[in-house]
């Protein structure tokens, strides 16, 4: 869903995407780049995102992700969901005070 | 989606490395960016990303079908394997080829004959038409030409409606004169059956009408179109002389055209003619064949049948003499079938035990090659646990030896279809000529993928036998792998199970072979009412009445040729008479008795009429038991006498001596009546599984008889008793001796006795042949299968043996303790074969003669076999026990 959510402005290569998401979560989520990259394939694998080479903005030959119709429903539906749970969460935690 | 990703996975493979190695240069260009050195830029990168390889493999696991790529291994793996074991592999593909091979075989049988659709364009609409008449208390009654009208006139459910029937005529000015076979069929036979013709056109409505001007319309077979004409495509309109009527080609069938299971096949056909004022009620002799309107079922179409015959009741004028009464009285009903089981008749009961059979053969093979794969999971046991003890889950391994088993079911299943086609071909070149549909049969797609089912069935079966039993053994702690070891009381049931298995399948196989055994014996103990039939060529000559019209004429000319056949050298006797037994030319009428009327709404009982020259008894071999012979005096005076076969003297007078002086009739002409002058023993006229039917025999030429002031037998065959028997020098003796007399007669269906009385009898030849090699294959491997688990007791126990024998114990006790493990086995396989085979048997009932499925006999005969044969192969590796040097035997190992 991160991953969906990062790709939601445009494509990215999986630098970028790395890097956006360490970023975007304010360093909470420390991830090992590499094990973005099995991640992607299974996005792919599923027809939520397309890849296709390109060249990064140094130059680099990169390969870059972008989000399918599929994948962008996807990531509504996911966000949305996402959202009841944090908000039936966020109701059970109310009550308790320190 | 898998299968590409698994196809492509070397290629997605290549292309993550490179986007890992991409995202490496971005992170090593930023850290430079940052102020790293090179070095350290590349490192920190390669800290960031973590495991390339790692997670590379990660993804290609993600692309794999994990089993494929196993199995993939296992298989190279279990062909490695085997190259080790070649003994156990050879013994195992070749046990699983020869079941297989023979299920194939007989399968292939089974389709080509059972089940594959008749080579007709939809050919599930056909039907035969068929009645049944309770009040005659007949089945299988054919149809009448009046029937045939009403049929076609009235019907609600058929698309096409035909009679037929065959039969030989004489086709002249073609240089020499020629029988040929001939098919008579009336509008709507060929379009109900759908094959258009090559050539030409198919008979029409016109054609059948009776007075048609011109020439006979004839269909030539290909068959007859290539070899008489030379496939001239100028035949159309070509005239021909048949049966002395003038005729004309207007359409030839194609190569393929079969027409049902008639054989030969016709060469010609022509229209059978009904003029319709002349058709009156009554049962018919013609065959007939209809199709069905599509949707239209069976039950429909009898039931249009039905409500059909009432109206044919009062359609149609009375024969002569009885009274509608007597037709209603008959009960006439319908009874269609499909067309296919008339072609196929009766050798589906046949067919079906063998197909059994066969499949017994088949698992007692699987058997053993699952005590096989026993023995050799044995021998590997040790290897197993070097594998469990590496990290090899359970299910590896069962998933392995199940890949093993499946190996060798493909081998065996290759190697079979192999078997089988060569099989095959053996078959059909044996022919056994009741079999129908022959020249159908072949290994066709549908007859491979019952094969490859067949392995794949078999060796997930005895590959499933192992499995089960090492899943509980894969726990074995490597130290005790040795050989030394008493093997566990639960494989050794495993075993033994297997081996009581296969000697309770043998067992049923057994008997099914004994059983018909006895009945080939007893319907050779039969005596058939002729002797050495061998010797007696028959040969049939038939005078048409262009040669001949007048009786008197036609049975002169076949005196003379009797004459000159009676001179040919080497023949001890000839004689005439219009039908021989067993070639299936049967007049059956009721016969009137003096003294004795019949009411007349009643039906008298059908006798065969059989008409022959003086000598035909003795020509035979029948006995005669009371009175005398006909003599040519008797003829020449007006042929007022009969004999009768002993069963009819018995049941209309007692006995023979009481029946001679007797006077009978036909029972149209009670006004004259003929004298029983002798009675003969009864003949097995229809082969000696069917009873002897009751016989009258009248002279071949006689007065004031079935309404004709002189009836005569145009069409006859000759009894010839001589040495030569069978050769073509006798006959072209014969052939001389007719053609001296007549050059225009043909001499046609030349056979001895012999040959008539064999394929009279070839149907429960064919069974016996089949049965008996499955049996003995199935006792074959039920022994191996007893001797194998003994010896490898033996071998298994040899130090245990050596310790009873270093302590005392007397090698004739050792031996006796085998031979009961040995023996035990066989009973108990032997009791629960018994089990299965009493209510199996039943279903062999149509297949025997002169017993019953529970002849005692063959039971005791059998047990007899099986015990002693599994006697003899445990005494043998007992034996060995016994000889064992306790010595030699504790120093093994």
């Amino acid at each position: 869903m991160l991953i969906l959510q990062t790709l939601a402005p445009g494509p990215a290569h999986g630098h970028t995407i790395a890097h956006a998401i360490e970023r975007g979560s304010e360093d909470v989520l420390q991830i090992e780049h590499g094990s973005l990259y099995p991640a992607l394939h299974r996005l792919e694998d599923r027809g939520w995102i397309a890849s296709f080479w390109g060249t990064s903005e140094n130059n680099r030959k990169a390969k870059y992700y972008r989000l399918t119709p599929v994948g962008r429903k996807q990531l509504v539906a996911q966000t949305k969901r996402w959202a009841q749970v944090v908000r039936a969460i966020g109701r059970i935690l109310k009550p308790i005070t320190e | 989606m898998g299968w590409r990703r698994f196809l492509l996975r070397a290629r997605w493979d290549r292309e993550r490395a490179e986007e890992l190695q991409s995202y490496l240069q971005i992170e090593t260009d930023e850290n430079i960016a940052r102020g790293m050195t090179a070095e350290e830029a590349r490192r920190a990168a390669q800290r960031k990303l973590g495991n390339a390889l790692l997670i590379r493999e990660e993804i290609y696991h993600m692309n794999t079908i994990g089993f494929l790529d196993s199995v993939g291994r296992d298989l190279r793996y279990a062909l490695r394997g085997m190259r080790r074991r070649l003994a156990f592999t050879l013994a195992a593909v070749l046990t699983l080829a020869l079941g297989i091979g023979a299920n194939t075989a007989i399968f292939s049988v089974v389709y080509g004959v059972l089940i594959k659709p008749l080579p007709y364009p939809n050919a599930d609409e056909l039907v035969g038409i068929w009645h049944t008449a309770p009040g005659l208390q007949a089945e299988d009654i054919n149809a009448s030409p009046s029937m045939y009208f009403t049929y076609r006139d009235e019907n609600r459910t058929f698309q096409n409606i035909g009679l037929w029937s065959a039969g030989g005529q004489s086709v002249t000015g073609l240089g020499e004169p020629e029988q040929a076979r001939t098919l008579w069929v009336t509008y709507g036979t060929l379009q109900a059956l759908g094959v258009e013709p090559v050539l030409g056109r198919w008979f029409s409505e016109a054609d059948d009408t009776p007075g048609s001007p011109g020439p006979d319309p004839v269909i030539l077979s290909y068959g007859y179109w290539q070899r008489r004409f030379g496939g001239e495509n100028s035949i159309i309109s070509r005239k021909l002389t048949i049966d002395a009527r003038p005729s004309e080609v207007i359409g030839v069938m194609p190569a393929r055209f079969r027409f049902l299971d008639l054989d030969p096949q016709p060469d010609l056909i022509l229209t059978q003619r009904f003029n319709r004022s002349r058709v009156v009620l009554g049962t018919g002799s013609f065959r007939g064949i209809a199709r069905l309107k599509p949707g239209a079922t069976l039950a429909e179409a009898n039931a249009d049948i039905q409500r059909m015959l009432p109206i044919w009741l009062n359609a149609w004028p009375t024969p002569a003499g009885p009274g509608r009464q007597l037709f209603e009285s008959w009960k006439i009903g319908a009874a269609l079938r499909p067309l296919k089981n008339e072609v196929v008749g009766s050798v589906a009961d046949m067919l079906w035990v063998l197909m059994g059979t066969i499949g017994i053969v088949l698992l007692i093979a699987c058997a053993n090659i699952g005590n096989l794969m026993l023995v050799s999971a044995d021998g590997r046991r040790q290897e197993f646990a070097v594998r469990a003890a590496l990290g090899a889950g359970r299910s590896r391994i069962a998933e392995e030896l199940l890949v093993e088993s499946l190996a060798l079911g493909a081998m065996g299943g290759a190697l079979g279809i192999a078997l089988a086609s060569g099989g095959l071909k053996l078959l059909i070149a044996l022919g056994p000529t009741n079999l129908p549909r022959l020249q159908e049969i072949s290994i066709d797609p549908i007859v491979l993928a019952f094969a490859a089912a067949a392995s794949l069935f078999s060796s997930l079966l005895f590959g499933s036998i192992p499995t089960m039993k090492n899943t509980f053994r894969i726990g074995t702690p490597l130290g005790s792998g040795a050989r030394g070891a008493t093997t566990s009381r639960e494989r050794h049931r495993a075993r033994n199970t297997l081996v009581v298995v296969q000697v309770a399948l043998a067992l049923v196989l057994l008997v099914s072979a004994g059983l018909l055994i006895r009945t080939f014996l007893a319907l050779h103990s039969i005596t058939p009412g002729f002797v050495r039939p061998a010797e007696i060529q028959t040969a049939r000559i038939w005078i048409p009445a262009s040669q001949a019209r007048e009786p008197e004429r036609y049975t002169r000319m076949q005196h003379d040729i009797l004459d000159k056949i009676a001179a040919i050298p080497g023949v001890s006797a000839v004689a005439i008479s219009g039908s021989v037994p067993m070639d299936g030319r049967v007049v059956s009428a009721p016969i009137s008795i003096e003294q004795r009327p019949y009411a007349y709404d009643q039906m008298p009982p059908n006798r065969r009429h059989k008409f022959v020259s003086p000598g035909y008894f003795q020509t035979m071999g029948t006995r005669m038991i009371a009175g005398r012979d006909i003599t040519w005096t008797d003829i020449e005076t007006g042929g007022k006498v009969a004999l009768i076969s002993e069963s009819v003297a018995r049941e209309l007078w007692g006995g023979p001596t009481a029946a001679v002086g007797k006077r009978i009739g036909d029972p149209a002409a009670t006004r004259s009546w003929r004298e029983v002058i002798g009675v003969v023993e009864d003949v097995h006229d229809d082969g000696p599984h069917q009873a002897s039917p009751a016989t009258v025999y009248w002279p071949l030429m006689m007065e004031d008889f079935f309404g004709a002031p002189k009836f005569g037998t145009p069409a006859i065959a000759f009894v010839i008793r001589s040495e030569r028997a069978g050769t073509e020098s006798l006959l072209s003796d014969v052939r001389q001796a007719v053609w001296s007399i007549n050059a225009n007669l043909p001499v046609f269906l030349v056979s001895t006795m012999k040959e008539l009385y064999d394929r009279s009898m070839a149907r429960t030849s064919f069974a016996l042949v089949m049965l008996a090699i499955a049996a003995a294959l199935a006792l074959g491997l039920g022994l191996i299968g007893i001797y194998g688990v003994i010896s490898y007791v033996v071998s298994q126990q040899s130090r245990e043996i050596g310790i009873r024998l270093a302590l005392g114990a007397e090698p004739v006790r050792l031996k006796r303790m085998f031979l009961r493990h040995g023996l035990t086995l066989a009973v108990i396989g032997v009791l629960a074969g018994l089990a299965m085979a009493l209510p199996l048997m039943r279903f062999m009932s149509s297949l025997l003669f002169g017993i019953g499925p529970l002849d005692a006999t063959t039971y005791v005969a059998v047990l007899a076999i099986l015990l002693t044969a599994g006697g003899l192969a445990s005494y043998m590796p007992a034996r060995r026990a016994a000889a064992l040097d306790p010595v030699e035997a504790l120093k093994a190992e």
